[in-house]
């Protein structure tokens, strides 16, 4: 039994890592009682396995994922949704994403160039991933900017329990949402606000690795701000209305539970938040058919983040 | 148009050769990886006034479908040579060397890559060789491994690369242009280091079958050595990003690797 | 090159980038009329080539090399050497290009680079002959893109300049006869220079040196080659279909003959650091 790496080394693929007892884990494989690197990465020990935490490399969707996507093709009864990175082109089926009976025209709802949120709900490599789009926060999203990240670098972006996301939209107050496939949404009144929110996710992709990530940024942010002030009216963040919530589409709240929520500091984290809905909020939204326009108002009475709100569309008939 | 004359002699009475080298010295080395935006992984190399550039996209869609794999990726390879790369202007269409060399680079990777983890889709490689003077394949291969491993493939190793030919009557690794255009032969391969199993073998020329196995020892121990500067290489590329501080007591960061990504499930070998 | 117009372009990506333009400003904060930095670099391909240059517009990148050969003059111009240029769309430089036999896209590059060098008699090709009807000089100028981030068509025709500036080729002479390669080195002959200035149109907009989410989305573009004598040599609307105004085209002629004084300066800063 023997390592041959220190915490956290940067390994490269074919480096020895571990001879005897251990196994690979993923980023990892082993041969003859040794264990090897395949990738360029972080090494890590856990009890006797050794796994390397990738710094590169496309997005594979994983089940439960929540992801950004750009709808190419529709097809009967399905969308196409691009992922930006990676080999596959993932699958929305209306029923996953609309109340029935829904119109026989499934573009009339979404079509191509628009942009979803939406949860992986299954994948394998041969069909592809499955999307879902019913749930808290899963939606059209309307407004804002899209930038790209590499995938391998989302954790970080979101950080330890959503630290560093949480971070920049405190500073920024912009409303994001990560997808875990490296597509980032960013939505402010201000331009120079989003292009700092920009600067913060290039800053995050180029020092994934480093130490101290979550200070360096927060001070670069700050600096900025500085900078910046005189230049924006503070009174103009809270409220977005002109940008308002999404239009009517036509899309069916799932009930709360829905929410994904279950790993705390893993992907989805950001954008379903808290805010966004607090317990005691009513839940209007949920299944109840029609009112689509009950949300706007009660969004503008909120703070901020108002279409971080799940649509509690109606689709039915039209 | 430049003027290319053949030497006198390859080998001196010292037994060094044209540009000073000894026998089984390499001609300097400079290894680059991540020269290019656009692309998911790239890497550069310089060896000698050789001078090449690789690009690596995907795993990503695969155009056209019939070339689709339904139990693994397909590693497709283009070499190019650009026009004014060679003395005299070479023709802007792939020539046949091009499309045989691109094969046999395609050929010396794909055993350590792991392609079964990607079905149906495609794993592209653009070679282009900004400047030829001798060596051009092995380097591409050299740049190109890198290249995969920038861009998260996982493989089972780099592949170093080096060609060893034969001049005035002697075996000598890392061929310049002169050597393999007057010299006796020709023996470019690749390695993987860790087992010395050989993944590229070529010959041309005329050796004795001692010579042969000569050459590839010396071949295998130059991969060796070609495989600890592309892993220099590859670990100064992304220790360069690392900041100023490289404190170690960050939460935070502990804590992002935790995350499980959905990353490549990588089998065991056996 | 850089007609997206059959891309899925998100909805979002398209309305912002308008909605930004709209108030006044682009995606990364640049003046309507402002390049990104550009950084020109020659004797790239020292060994090889007779002449190389390498240039950076931001995050899109190029390089060029030159070849000058003794051959043939075409028949109907006997005493006249000739240059030409082509350029491919690499598919090393973007995920959008594809392998294969050059396409549309590619060709209308190398065509519109070409024409900014012949048109503006970049090289003065009666110099070029050195036997008529015999032998003339025949120089290739060869461009592939590295990196695209949009605005091939500049950075391209920056690099052919550059690289055009910088050539040194052994002088041939007849001698009894002969044709021989003498130990004397010269330089390409040059008149005249002119380079590309690429805007795109995009809504009301018009934005030089266009990046290429801008491209996207852009409704045309419009290149004009500017010589240096403030005259326009070449220009090519392309890019998608979307229509131009004669108030357009007069504003991209304003903005190319300043960028092109500018552009000018960084090459002959270039090919001075050689010498």
């Amino acid at each position: 039994m023997a390592l041959f790496f220190t915490k956290r080394e940067i390994v490269v693929p074919g480096q020895l890592l571990a001879e005897g007892r251990y196994r690979a884990d993923v980023g990892a494989y082993g041969k003859d009682e040794k264990v090897y690197s395949a990738v360029v990465g972080l090494a890590e020990l856990r009890g006797n396995t050794v796994k390397v935490v990738p710094l590169q490399g496309v997005y594979i969707p994983s089940e439960g994922d929540l992801i950004i996507g750009k709808i190419t093709i529709v097809a009967g009864n399905n969308w196409k949704v691009d992922l930006g990175s990676g080999p596959y082109l993932a699958s929305l089926h209306a029923n996953n994403a609309l109340r029935r009976p829904y119109d026989d025209d499934i573009s009339r709802y979404m079509g191509i160039g628009d942009v979803i949120v939406a949860e992986v709900s299954a994948f394998d490599r041969n069909s592809g991933p499955f999307l879902f789009m019913k749930g808290r926060g899963l939606q059209k999203l309307e407004g804002g900017m899209l930038m790209s990240i590499n995938p391998a670098k989302v954790p970080r972006v979101i950080g330890r329990r959503g630290s560093m996301i949480s971070m920049i939209k405190d500073l920024l107050r912009v409303q994001t949402v990560v997808g875990q496939n490296g597509i980032i949404w960013i939505r402010s009144r201000d331009p120079k606000i989003m292009r700092l929110a920009v600067k913060a996710f290039e800053m995050i992709e180029a020092e994934a690795h480093t130490s101290k990530l979550t200070d360096r940024v927060h001070d670069m942010l700050k600096e900025e701000l500085k900078n910046l002030k005189g230049s924006i009216d503070e009174d103009d963040y809270p409220s977005d209305e002109d940008e308002g919530p999404p239009k009517d589409e036509a899309f069916e709240e799932a009930p709360v539970e829905t929410e994904p929520e279950p790993e705390v500091e893993s992907e989805p984290a950001p954008e379903p938040e808290p805010e966004v809905v607090p317990e005691d909020e009513p839940t209007e939204t949920k299944e109840e058919p029609s009112e689509v326009e009950a949300k706007p108002d009660k969004a503008k009475a909120k703070p901020k983040k108002v279409e971080e709100k799940p649509e509690e569309k109606e689709v039915s008939e039209e | 148009m430049s003027p290319e004359v053949k030497p006198d002699y390859l080998i001196s009475p010292e037994g060094l050769r044209n540009d000073g080298r000894r026998p089984d010295e390499m001609r300097p080395i400079e290894m680059k990886v991540g020269v290019l935006k656009q692309a998911d992984g790239s890497a550069s190399i310089r060896q000698g006034k050789t001078y090449i550039i690789a690009a690596v996209y995907g795993p990503r869609e695969l155009h056209p479908r019939h070339l689709t794999q339904n139990d693994r990726a397909y590693l497709r390879v283009v070499y190019r040579m650009a026009t004014f790369s060679v003395p005299d202007r070479k023709r802007p269409a792939p020539s046949r060397r091009e499309k045989e060399i691109s094969m046999v680079i395609a050929n010396s990777l794909r055993p350590v890559i792991f392609l079964e983890e990607f079905p149906k889709s495609v794993i592209d490689v653009f070679v282009t060789v900004i400047q030829a003077d001798g060596g051009t394949r092995c380097a591409a291969i050299n740049a190109a491994s890198l290249a995969l491993a920038d861009a998260g493939i996982p493989m089972r190793s780099l592949v170093p690369s080096v060609a060893v030919g034969k001049a005035d009557g002697h075996l000598l690794v890392d061929l310049g242009d002169e050597e393999d255009k007057y010299g006796q032969g020709d023996i470019p391969m690749a390695t993987i280091p860790h087992s010395d199993e050989i993944v590229l073998l070529q010959q041309d020329g005329s050796f004795t079958r001692e010579e042969i196995m000569e050459a590839a020892q010396m071949g295998i121990t130059s991969c060796k050595y070609l495989h600890e500067l592309q892993k220099d290489a590859l670990k100064l590329a992304y220790a360069r990003k690392e900041g100023e501080n490289g404190g170690d007591d960050d939460d935070d960061y502990e804590d992002d690797l935790e995350h499980d990504l959905g990353e490549a499930e990588i089998p065991g070998d056996d | 090159m850089g007609d997206w117009s059959s891309e899925v372009i998100s909805h979002i990506d398209y309305d912002y980038v308008r909605d930004l333009l709209s108030r006044g400003e682009r995606l990364d904060g640049r003046a309507f009329d402002e390049y990104r930095p550009i950084d020109i670099e020659v004797g790239v391909v020292p060994a090889k080539a007779e002449g190389s240059a390498l240039v950076r517009i931001g995050n899109t990148s190029v390089v060029a090399g030159v070849k000058v050969l003794v051959g043939q003059p075409w028949p109907d111009n006997p005493d006249k050497g000739f240059v030409m240029v082509t350029a491919e769309m690499s598919p090393m430089a973007s995920p959008l290009f594809e392998l294969g036999p050059p396409k549309e896209g590619a060709i209308e590059l190398a065509r519109v680079v070409d024409r900014g060098v012949r048109e503006s008699d970049t090289v003065d090709v009666s110099k070029l002959c050195i036997l008529e009807g015999k032998h003339v000089y025949t120089i290739f100028a060869d461009v592939y893109p590295l990196e695209y981030d949009g605005n091939l068509l500049d950075a391209s025709s920056m690099a052919v300049n550059a690289a055009l500036a910088t050539t040194k080729y052994p002088e041939y002479k007849m001698e009894d006869d002969k044709l021989v390669k003498t130990e004397n080195m010269i330089s390409i002959p040059l008149e005249n220079m002119a380079i590309e200035v690429t805007h795109s149109k995009i809504g009301d907009s018009l934005v030089v040196d266009p990046i290429l989410k801008e491209e996207m989305v852009q409704n045309c573009r419009i290149t004009i080659a500017v010589d240096e004598n403030d005259k326009m040599t070449a220009m090519q609307k392309g890019g998608g279909i979307g229509p131009l105004t004669l108030d357009d085209l007069d504003a991209a002629m304003g903005v190319s003959i300043e960028r092109t004084h500018d552009i000018m300066a960084l090459i002959k800063e270039a090919v001075k650091s050689l010498k």
